[in-house]
């Protein structure tokens, strides 16, 4: 065989082997952008609790944030308060978005003609694209200018965050329950209404207690609607959601802007706190969207 | 037949008509209202945005976007510093992300073992979860001082020539530790949408390239990437979106210069920021007004960021279906 030969036998095992290190550089930073990913929530994860846990203790849950240019001394208290706001006004929200939400996705999913549905989906998808802080300068202008800051306020803020997720929710869930089971409710004579409450939505309460778990665990972390509406907190816990009520992640952002190391490792104490509902609550949800959809394929088999 | 046998018939009717209409009639009315309330909210919540910055807009008019002083000595306000910076930081934080978002997309749907995919799945949505003040309570205290002592020098020496990789400033809260925290926020959005379409890619075409011999990542390049296309774009506008949006971490990490400074290693303030940070610190009518102005900005693009997203899904979406 000539050199010639030779060669023109290499050349194309050269461009293949070119591709196939083309192809393995591709494969290593896709490895590599997924291990980045891993690392930073683990970073984030580790530091968080780390630095919370050394504060976590009874009297992190028990006793309500000091003001340390009034007290001079030791001042590490716990974030009691801010406890029982985020109970209070997460609380609310649910209240305010969970029937709203789910009538919404009744209607949408029941009633609405073709045009009228993509309407109202494009409406919430607006929805949940404003972003949070517009949320809170428009319950500010809305209610707080005229009323002042309340949790109610705060609540409402968080429920208009809330409805897009809840009725988003339950509009898949309830395109999941089969016709079949519509037409047989109806077929037996029973009107629209008690269609509707009675046979699809219970069908659906697996998924709509989903929805509405991520959406508190989606609002409860939120800080940016409530710096107008619900931020202005007078010293000590207060239960009394006319009033402006300290939250979790209100302390932990103005905490977190102190230069003093006792508010840093409350700031942190409440971070861990947070992110440990936040999971708890996800995988709650998780286990509850397995469970109702076994559930909801073994009543239609 | 009698007659009473017909009325004990109709008594036994579970449901009687009357009862049922008017069940019907006001369950509808009510998920109507419902319905008409979401639309009624999108329009209220814009009304009122634009009706506490009216006191700003007649101020300042649209010189406000452009101008860039903030003083509330003189009570002469303008968004352009801020605009700027939350230009810089979307921009900066997508450029970052994109690329890093399609590699997890890639890995999960193209490479990983299956038994990896689920959990990393699930990480990547976790990180989604972590709420923006603890991102950036990390920003602040964690991130921000190691890139100031151990990345930002070493990209002044390697990027110096750039403006934007100026010398790097003593504080760890800058405009840079802000991009970097948007990344990370912004990061599971694009890697999560972009997962999907992915997934949605037809196995016979992926088959049919990986066939003629292509190598993976030349498939990866040429089916599944032109057939996700739209979807992914609408994904990263979709991350942009949010990044323009974000306000807390951002206050927390960027360090509050009012100003513009090309030096990224510097501080600066967004759009979010600016208004986050001043919750309780407005000195006038005025400064609050415009501070509701900077939100009405932050509130067209957001809904014109959304359309956009979404006329691009449709469209591409049609596409596909025309074409198969």
């Amino acid at each position: 065989m000539s050199a010639a030969d030779l060669n023109l036998l290499q050349r194309p095992n050269d461009r293949l082997r070119r591709r196939r290190l083309v192809n393995l550089g591709m494969e290593v930073l896709a490895w590599l952008a997924a291990a980045i990913a891993v690392a930073i929530l683990g970073i984030v994860v580790w530091s968080v609790a780390k630095k919370g846990a050394g504060a976590l203790n009874l009297d992190l849950f028990t006793k309500s944030q000091a003001n340390a240019s009034l007290f001079g001394g030791p001042v590490r208290q716990g974030l009691a308060n801010a406890f029982v706001g985020t109970l209070i006004v997460v609380g609310l929200a649910t209240l305010m978005a969970l029937p709203f939400g789910i009538l919404i996705a009744i209607y949408v999913n029941e009633f609405a003609p073709r045009a009228i549905k993509s309407l109202v989906g494009l409406t919430l998808d607006v929805l949940a694209g404003v972003p949070a802080i517009v949320i809170g300068i428009f319950v500010f202008s809305l209610i707080v200018v005229a009323h002042g800051q309340s949790a109610y306020a705060g609540g409402f803020a968080l429920a208009v965050i809330m409805l897009p997720f809840v009725a988003r929710a339950t509009i898949e869930v309830l395109a999941l329950v089969p016709n079949s089971l519509r037409e047989a409710a109806l077929g037996v004579g029973a009107p629209r209404w008690r269609v509707t409450l009675g046979v699809v939505l219970p069908q659906t309460i697996g998924g709509v207690l989903t929805g509405a778990t991520l959406a508190v665990a989606r609002v409860a972390g939120e800080t940016a609607p409530l710096l107008y509406t619900c931020s202005l907190v007078a010293q000590g816990t207060h239960w009394n959601p006319s009033q402006p009520l300290q939250t979790i992640p209100v302390a932990i952002f103005e905490l977190s802007e102190s230069a003093s190391t006792d508010d840093q490792a409350l700031a942190w104490a409440g971070a861990l706190v947070l992110i440990l509902f936040i999971l708890f609550a996800s995988l709650g949800a998780r286990w509850l969207a397995t469970r109702s959809r076994r559930k909801m394929l073994g009543a239609v088999r | 037949m009698t007659s009473l046998d017909v009325s004990a018939d109709a008594a036994r009717r579970p449901f009687s008509g009357r009862r049922g209409r008017l069940g019907d009639l006001l369950l509808q009315g009510a998920a109507g209202i419902a319905a008409l309330g979401a639309l009624v909210l999108v329009g209220l919540i814009a009304w009122k945005v634009i009706q506490g910055a009216r006191l700003s807009i007649s101020t300042f008019g649209l010189s406000f976007v452009w101008n860039t002083t903030w003083d509330q000595v003189h009570n002469v306000f303008g968004a352009g510093a801020f605009l700027y910076g939350t230009a810089v930081t979307s921009f900066g934080a997508l450029i970052l992300a994109t690329p890093i978002a399609l590699g997890i997309a890639i890995f999960l749907t193209e490479l990983a073992p299956r038994w990896v995919r689920g959990p990393v799945t699930a990480l990547v949505e976790t990180l989604a979860a972590i709420p923006s003040v603890v991102i950036g309570l990390w920003g602040i205290l964690v991130l921000g001082p190691a890139l100031r002592d151990h990345v930002n020098p070493v990209l002044h020496s390697v990027l110096g020539f750039i403006p934007l990789f100026g010398p790097p400033g003593t504080y760890g809260s800058n405009v840079f530790t802000a991009i970097v925290v948007l990344t990370i926020m912004i990061l599971p959005i694009i890697a999560s949408i972009s997962r999907e379409l992915f997934l949605s890619v037809p196995a016979e075409l992926k088959e049919g390239a990986l066939g003629l011999g292509t190598t993976r990542w030349e498939m990866i390049r040429g089916v599944v990437f032109p057939y996700s296309r739209g979807g992914v774009a609408a994904a990263v506008i979709l991350g942009f979106g949010r990044a323009i949006g974000e306000a807390i971490a951002v206050a927390q990490v960027i360090g509050a210069f009012t100003g513009i400074s090309i030096n990224l290693f510097h501080p600066g303030n967004t759009a979010g920021g600016q208004i986050a940070l001043n919750a309780q610190g407005a000195s006038s009518g005025l400064e609050t007004s415009s501070l509701i102005y900077l939100a009405l900005i932050l509130l067209v693009f957001s809904i014109v960021v959304n359309l956009l997203a979404q006329f691009i899904v449709r469209r591409s979406a049609r596409r596909l279906w025309t074409a198969t």
